[in-house]
């Protein structure tokens, strides 16, 4: 069952695991919004190593501000960034 | 910057300062199609269950061979250390290979 629905507000966690995780440093702590909820896949920290990927996770795609992401963006300011991250690397922002 | 930005791995490039990107296309070489062809390999093998398995190795190249590497390079680095795992290989065997085709193109 997916925790979040679509537009509702998330914060990545920042946080790091030497495991292979799938969550690049320059999202880690930004706040972003849902834009789909994908589906359900094993856990890429599992996954790598060689494990089942349970327990499976809801993958969402987050939409980023480009503006929150780099400090001196240039381009228009309604630009945004979508990635796809994993219900475990997520929080509620609301 | 986050509070974990000093907790990377070489791979985690996004947003470091660099030059342009290369956006152009490139012919595969023989040797980066065989690469290919021994990934699905080992999948059809089982020694591979998910690609992140060999992604993981990647991430855990030390930074300097990780810079040096190409892409392919990369993943046949991954691919060697996971058939080592597995049991498939050696790393004797894997060195007296790589001997052997040295003095081979030296030969020539």
């Amino acid at each position: 069952m997916a925790r979040f629905g679509i537009g509702d507000q998330v914060l990545i966690q920042d946080r790091y695991t030497p495991a292979h995780h799938r969550v690049p440093r320059y999202v880690k702590g930004q706040r972003g919004e849902i834009e789909r909820v994908c589906a359900a896949f094993g856990q890429p920290e599992s996954l790598a190593a060689g494990g089942d990927g349970e327990p499976f996770q809801t993958l969402y795609r987050v939409r980023l501000k480009q503006t929150d992401l780099w400090s001196d963006y240039a381009g228009n300011p309604a630009d945004s960034l979508e990635i796809e991250v994993f219900e475990h690397w997520l929080e509620s922002a609301d | 910057m986050t509070k974990t930005d000093t907790l990377t791995k070489p791979h985690d490039l996004g947003g470091l300062p660099a030059g342009p990107v290369d956006r152009d296309e490139h012919e595969l070489a023989y040797w980066e199609r065989r690469i290919e062809a021994m990934i699905s390999l080992c999948f059809a093998k089982g020694v591979l269950k998910d690609v992140a398995q060999l992604r993981d190795g990647i991430e855990n190249l030390a930074p300097e061979a990780y810079e040096e590497l190409s892409y392919y390079e990369r993943w046949a680095a991954s691919m060697a250390l996971l058939l080592q795992d597995a049991g498939v290989v050696t790393e004797a065997e894997l060195q007296s290979a790589i001997a052997r085709l040295r003095q081979a193109q030296g030969a020539d």
